[in-house]
């Protein structure tokens, strides 16, 4: 066994922890700091550094070095917090990730950037604690709570530690003994499986080899405890440094029953209760569990088909069975389904920094009130949503609240407000950026799209006019921030979140602010459906996008230039997109006057599908094309039927656009318009 | 010849064979690195997909993955395709993808050692000299030994998004 086995543990707990560490910073409160917070901070790089110096991570574990330093001057009270401290701090943390990003990818990290977060941070030490005193202070608080924190220039404070290994099995044994061997001299080893303890003279704290040890295993198997030090347990340097080690005892988990003797200090609280519930499982695993599930459930549909069709004695029970097996295999579905959903907390927490460090750069005083932390969604989907979400944010600060002047002068409180939210609606999950500023200025926006060339008028309905920020290139912001003002992004924004296959919605008041409304669907995996047919295949149209559908008459329907049709659907013209010649389908009815109308919605298009059955609704799994195949235009993914067979899912807005290029090809072709071909939707398909 | 590093029982004498599945399209005999090779199966249940490429006949449901079906003989202009019986589809695994070929049947698998492999000559209009592997001459049969690999990612295929190389 190779100790690079353990990188990706340790990349991945380090990633946490400086994922906490800043949560941490943010919710520090500068002018009265809770020590606990500030000994979480300080454990979680401390954990780091723990982990870098083990596998050789020498820049990491330099940085996190002086950092912890700082920190710890910092929980002691020697150095006071200012809110340009906590901005270096978060500096460094940011520093820190993209230290352990580079090592994860197998390259060494910048070492100008390393040299740089360097000197700050020994520029910060040097000026608010002051060397000489920095010094002292090292030794002092060394001697009082047994950490040594810089192991390699070890001052000769040697103390005896007893390691038992508890339930560790014996490869990992010996790679962790050799390990120890590395922090200082292993003095005796024995023990079984079940309890190995090692006697090791070393210079390391027991933190530190805690620290160490839980990169390899669980901290539950591992327990470090004194076993004679002379020069130790004294405490002689006075209250304040006494009251540290007590506060990290108390907050420690309760000792291993294993372990009768002294309380050992087993492992710091900020992680031991979460991990007894929790169990890390990659995302490939689940999916795996998500598809095999998918599969039972169109199995179990097969044979819930093939026993109806069953008759005779003994069936009452078969089909009691079945019943069942529905409902367990239903069950099992929605179980698996929420392994994959995780709380918005996930997105909504990166959230207080982007607005701290936003409104400083613009001179706003902005509070963030984030409603519906615990609103779960699919984590394929709250990955995707953190860019657009941002952007979205960066806007709402740059463009919809006003300075605090202009605030004040409207009769506002200064500081501005930006709500964040989330909640469930139906299928749906509902995310909103509210804030209270200036709104949307709806003359504005039309001048500028008019000065951008875009179609429109003033009689539009305020929601169309909305609708115009998310034009490609459009900005009515005076000039171009730091922030944003490109005119590039919002469209970006849009066209992500459609990709999700949700959909942005915007309201605003002059005066009052602006709310948009990003609406996705909870779950990426599995999709309410409607089946139609068209000839003899079957198409899947997401239920979302469906409005209503209608057998239409001859006397709703009328020509436009070309061979274009339009329905009239009460005082509405629709454009009409028959399936069967967007995708060529044989066999398919024709005439306009027998097929059916549905009504569809999608990327804000409204138009009539044409097609010539509606079949029924179902719950599918959605499947992607694109892992064996490709991207298929106007087919948004397929999924399996429940006689095995494959049916594609249709692409709304893509199917649209796919019609609209057919058609543009086909026109060379045609003689130019004439009058008698007006209707020729239904004498057009092959 | 590093694909048959697997094969550890391999004796060494025949470390530098490679084994072939064959398969006919029509009269002509064509071979694939059997390594390659996932599984064989009937041709059935082929959703169409629109706009495509007449040889890719659409997509079916492999175990609950959606597979892309191509068919060789009518990307290699075949007089005849017919679908029955003896139809099958060879499942193979190329780029991380799997696909399926129908072909007309699948005869037998045959070790070929180095000197049985012929370079390929240049000149192929439908099936150009890039995508062979070589030919395999056995006896009187000669095997067109397909490059799969290369096939089922070019251009051509309109199998993958972007060209791999």
């Amino acid at each position: 066994m190779d100790i690079t086995d353990f990188f990706d543990t340790f990349f991945e707990e380090a990633s946490e922890l400086l994922a906490d560490m800043e949560r941490l910073l943010l919710e520090l409160d500068v002018e009265a700091p809770d020590p606990e917070h500030l000994n979480a901070i300080f454990r979680a790089a401390h954990s780091i550094k723990g982990g870098a110096g083990t596998f050789g991570f020498d820049v990491l574990q330099k940085t996190t070095h002086l950092f912890e330093n700082l920190l710890d001057h910092t929980r002691k009270g020697e150095l006071t917090l200012r809110r340009d401290i906590v901005d270096t701090f978060l500096e460094t943390k940011d520093m820190l990730n993209d230290q352990l990003d580079a090592y994860r990818n197998g390259d060494e990290p910048d070492q100008e950037a390393f040299e740089r977060i360097c000197a700050i941070l020994e520029q910060l030490a040097l000026e608010e604690i002051g060397l000489g005193q920095h010094a002292g202070d090292d030794t002092q608080h060394d001697t009082a709570t047994t950490r040594e924190s810089n192991w390699e220039s070890a001052p000769g404070l040697s103390g005896c530690l007893v390691v038992a290994l508890l339930g560790v099995s014996e490869e990992n044994r010996v790679l962790l003994v050799e390990e120890l061997g590395q922090l200082g001299e292993v003095k005796d080893q024995a023990g079984d499986s079940a309890r190995y303890e090692v006697v090791l003279e070393t210079t390391a704290s027991a933190e530190d080899i805690e620290a160490v040890m839980c990169f390899i295993i669980d901290p539950e198997q591992v327990a470090v405890q004194l076993l004679a030090t002379p020069d130790e347990p004294g405490a002689p340097s006075g209250a304040p440094a006494a009251k540290q080690p007590a506060t990290t005892v108390a907050t420690a988990t309760p000792p291993a029953p294993e372990t009768p003797k002294t309380p050992s200090r087993t492992k710091s609280a900020s992680k031991g209760s979460a991990e007894s519930t929790s169990i890390r499982v990659s995302v490939d695993k689940v999916d795996q569990i998500i598809n095999l599930v998918g599969e039972l459930i169109i199995t179990q549909s097969m044979l819930d088909q093939t026993v109806s069709e069953l008759e005779g004695v003994g069936t009452g029970s078969l089909l009691n069975g079945m019943s069942l097996l529905q409902r367990n295999a239903r069950d099992l579905q929605e179980a698996v389904m929420s392994i994959r959903m995780i709380p918005m907390d996930f997105v909504f927490s990166r959230f207080p920094r982007v607005v701290r460090e936003t409104s400083a750069k613009l001179g706003k005083e902005i509070e963030l009130v984030t409603e519906g932390e615990s609103t779960e969604l699919d984590k394929s989907l709250t990955e995707r949503i953190i860019d657009p979400l941002t952007h979205l944010v960066r806007n709402s600060l740059d463009h919809g609240i006003e300075p605090p002047e202009e605030r004040d002068a409207a009769g506002k409180p200064r500081t501005g407000r930006l709500i964040l939210s989330a909640r469930h609606q139906g299928g749906n999950i509902i995310i909103e950026v509210i804030d209270d500023g200036a709104g949307l200025d709806r003359d504005k926006l039309l001048a500028k799209a008019r000065e951008n060339g875009l179609p429109v008028s003033d009689n539009m309905a305020d929601d169309e006019v909305w609708q115009l920020i998310f034009a490609p290139g459009f900005s009515t912001a005076k000039e171009v921030t730091d922030v944003s003002g490109r005119g590039v992004g919002m469209d970006v924004v849009r066209r992500n979140i459609q990709g999700m296959g949700g959909h942005v919605q915007i309201m605003s008041r002059r005066g009052e602010g602006t709310t948009i409304r990003i609406v996705l669907p909870l779950t990426l995996a599995i999709l309410d459906g409607m089946l139609i047919k068209v000839g003899q295949e079957v198409f899947i149209l997401p239920l979302s996008t469906v409005l209503e559908s209608l057998q239409p008459a001859r006397e709703d329907c009328y020509a436009m230039a070309g061979d274009d049709v339009v329905l009239k659907v009460r005082d509405e013209y629709l454009p009409v997109v028959a399936v069967h010649e967007a995708l060529d389908v044989q066999g398919a009815r024709t005439e306009l006057t027998e097929t059916i109308a549905v009504i569809v919605q999608g990327e804000g298009r409204r138009y009539a599908l044409l097609v010539d059955d509606l079949v029924g609704q179902q719950q599918v799994v959605v499947k992607n094309l694109e892992t064996n195949y490709r991207k298929v235009p106007g087919i948004s993914a397929a999924t399996i039927l429940g006689d095995g067979s494959v049916a594609l899912i249709l692409d709304i807005a893509g199917l649209h656009r796919l019609d609209r290029s057919k058609r543009e090809a086909r026109r060379p072709s045609r003689l130019p318009t004439n009058d008698e071909q007006l209707f020729s939707v239904q004498g057009d398909s092959q | 010849m590093t694909t048959l590093n697997a094969n550890a029982a391999m004796a060494e004498a025949e470390a530098h064979n490679r084994e072939f599945l064959v398969f006919s399209l029509g009269e002509e005999e064509y071979a694939v690195d059997i390594l390659k090779v996932q599984e064989i199966r009937g041709y059935e249940n082929v959703t169409r997909i629109a706009n495509a490429p007449d040889f890719i006949k659409g997509v079916t449901n492999l175990r609950g993955v959606i597979v892309p079906i191509v068919d060789l003989r009518i990307k290699f202009h075949l007089d005849s395709v017919e679908y029955g019986g003896q139809t099958v589809v060879i499942v193979v695994n190329v780029a991380d993808r799997i696909v399926g070929i129908v072909v007309d049947g699948v005869s037998d698998v045959m070790t070929l050692t180095p000197e049985q492999i012929k370079p390929a000559p240049e000149f192929g209009v439908t099936l150009s000299s890039d995508f062979l592997s070589g030919l395999g001459s056995l006896d009187d049969r000669m095997l067109v030994l397909v490059d799969i690999d290369k096939l089922l990612t070019s251009q051509e295929m309109a199998l993958v998004e972007k060209v791999a190389d």
